[in-house]
């Protein structure tokens, strides 16, 4: 057994074997080619960071305006204690907000689905609404919701929630009639229906939502810190600014980053758990 | 769900077969659609049918007489605006758990493997889907795609496909299997051999097939009696008995006299009809 593979490889490596070390060699720059793309991303953040970090002090930028991002980093990592306090405020804003949207917006898009009622009542409202920009909502709903909680989570809710509703009655909407006509006739309940086609069927799309409304979740939440706060990474960059203290800004700013790819990487995670558990289901 | 229908004494078992196929009755049944602007559409117009257990029966006619409505009817899936139908002696109220449906459009769900799809009836009727496990492997293989289980639709043709939606239809063993144009989307080669393939399976089922189609020669290969319906609104408009032996070849047929008579005779009527123009 050993012999006879060794010979195989033999013969795959063999030189006069002109089919062989074509293949090998395809195979060899297909892997090339994969490397090169998986680094191109990371590679050109570099390059603009590096940039960055060569023109501030070739150009005499004082730090006071510009700090460079090894000054960025550097701050991140003395001051890591107040940030991540402040970050942690932040991130359950987020995440509190982002859940509730995503739990009301399903239900939503599953009663204007369901009812003709409620689509010809409630649907073209949720369009009209989605309009205002939620921005110039903020100092209204500091003077109802006071400085606490409520208006970050609020805010952080209401812009993240409008997408996940579209989304998923459009995902809802998008499915062939076809597909519930075979299912029922094989005997299935509507919650069947639902269960075993329709909400697998829309999972692209909610999942798609989710990812859009995290990011908006995010800006809510800042927003709301921005606009009424003692604590949360939004605040401490208005404390930042008060003391013209750039570097801190932008630390304040990286984190904010960093929280909004570690929540959206969960999201992944999250879709690819449920992509697995569908495939294998038997 | 089906309630029994004693009293009613017009359920013809003429020509039964064998005790795997279950009768249909259709009586006087009538559809009208009612369109957004409120005007109505009369998709079939009184239609009178009796198909014995174990009986394979081709409808074909012109697009929009109606023949995928009286399909979906006797699925159970759509109701009849007046008239009854009877299937296995029950009044239809809903799809009945001895009849499966294979549609144009394969509609495998795509995020589900192949033998998962072919499992799903089962898994909609709570049965334990591990018991048959093998039986749709074995299924799979005699259609020619043993070891094709893990993979999933996309990966598969049209004809492989629709192919899987057969398995997933007769995995329960169906007394009535109905079929909807369901090689319409393939192309001639897949479409010949499916039809072979589909004679070869009845063969060893022996239950009753509702076959719905545009091709008249292969409503004529494949049934026991053709149903010519006219054009919108739909009526049942001749029914033709082919009596030609079996297992049929699809080489051969051509050449047979019974077989380019019943063709001809089909075209005839749609040639009567207006919906073919002779010459």
């Amino acid at each position: 057994m050993a012999g006879t593979l060794r010979d195989l490889a033999q013969k795959d490596l063999a030189p006069k074997s002109d089919a062989g070390s074509r293949r090998a060699d395809r195979l060899r720059r297909q892997r090339r080619r994969a490397t090169l793309e998986a680094f191109s991303a990371p590679a050109l953040a570099f390059a603009l960071l590096a940039i960055w970090q060569i023109c501030v002090p070739l150009f005499n930028v004082s730090e006071f305006v510009l700090p460079t991002p090894i000054d960025i980093l550097s701050r991140v990592v003395t001051d890591y204690r107040l940030l991540l306090t402040h970050a942690w405020i932040t991130g359950a804003e987020v995440v509190v907000g982002f859940l509730c949207a995503a739990v009301v917006g399903i239900l939503v898009a599953l009663a204007v689905f369901y009812s003709r009622m409620v689509e010809r009542a409630v649907y073209p409202l949720l369009i009209a609404v989605q309009t205002i920009p939620k921005v110039a909502l903020a100092p209204l709903v500091v003077l109802y919701l006071g400085y606490d909680w409520g208006p970050k989570l609020f805010l952080s809710f209401l812009i993240s929630f409008f997408p996940i509703v579209v989304a998923t009655v459009v995902g809802l909407k998008g499915l062939d009639k076809g597909y519930a006509n075979l299912v029922r006739s094989m005997g299935a309940s509507e919650a069947q229906v639902f269960l075993k086609v329709r909400l697998p069927a829309a999972l692209p799309s909610i999942f798609g939502s989710f990812k859009v409304a995290l990011s908006l979740a995010v800006i809510g939440a800042v927003l709301g810190e921005y606009v009424a706060a003692e604590r949360g990474l939004g605040y401490l960059q208005l404390q930042a600014n008060a003391n013209f203290d750039v570097t801190l800004n932008f630390a304040a700013v990286f984190v904010i980053a960093l929280l909004g790819v570690a929540l959206y990487s969960i999201i992944l995670f999250v879709e690819k758990v449920v992509g697995d558990k569908q495939g294998a289901r038997s | 769900m089906n309630a029994p229908v004693s009293s009613f004494e017009a359920v013809e078992r003429v020509g039964q077969r064998s005790g795997n196929g279950i009768a249909v009755k259709i009586d006087h049944v009538q559809k009208i659609f009612e369109t957004r602007d409120g005007h109505e559409v009369i998709a079939l117009e009184g239609a009178d049918l009796a198909v014995s257990a174990g009986e394979f029966v081709a409808v074909v006619g012109p697009s929009g007489c109606g023949k995928s409505t009286l399909l979906s009817m006797i699925a159970g899936i759509e109701n009849p605006t007046s008239g009854r139908i009877l299937v296995d002696n029950h009044l239809l109220s809903g799809p009945n758990p001895r009849t499966s449906v294979v549609f144009q459009n394969d509609y495998l769900l795509p995020w589900r493997n192949i033998i998962n799809n072919v499992l799903l009836p089962l898994e909609i009727k709570r049965l334990d889907t591990r018991l048959y496990r093998e039986r749709a492997e074995a299924l799979l293989t005699q259609v020619g795609l043993a070891g094709f289980g893990g993979r999933f639709p996309s990966e598969l043709s049209g004809g492989m496909r629709q192919r899987v939606a057969i398995c997933r239809a007769v995995i329960q063993e169906p007394g009535l299997l109905l079929m909807d144009e369901p090689f319409g989307a393939l192309d001639a080669l897949t479409r010949e051999q499916m039809i072979m393939d589909l004679q070869n399976l009845w063969l060893r089922l022996k239950n009753t097939v509702v076959f719905i189609t545009h091709g008249i020669d292969e409503a004529v290969f494949l049934a026991d009696r053709v149903i010519v319906m006219s054009p919108r609104p739909g009526r049942i408009d001749m029914q033709l008995d082919i009596d030609l032996p079996r297992p049929r070849k699809w080489n051969e047929i051509h050449s047979n006299p019974g077989f380019t008579e019943a063709v001809a005779k089909v075209r005839g009527r749609f040639e009567e009809q207006g919906v073919l123009k002779a010459g």
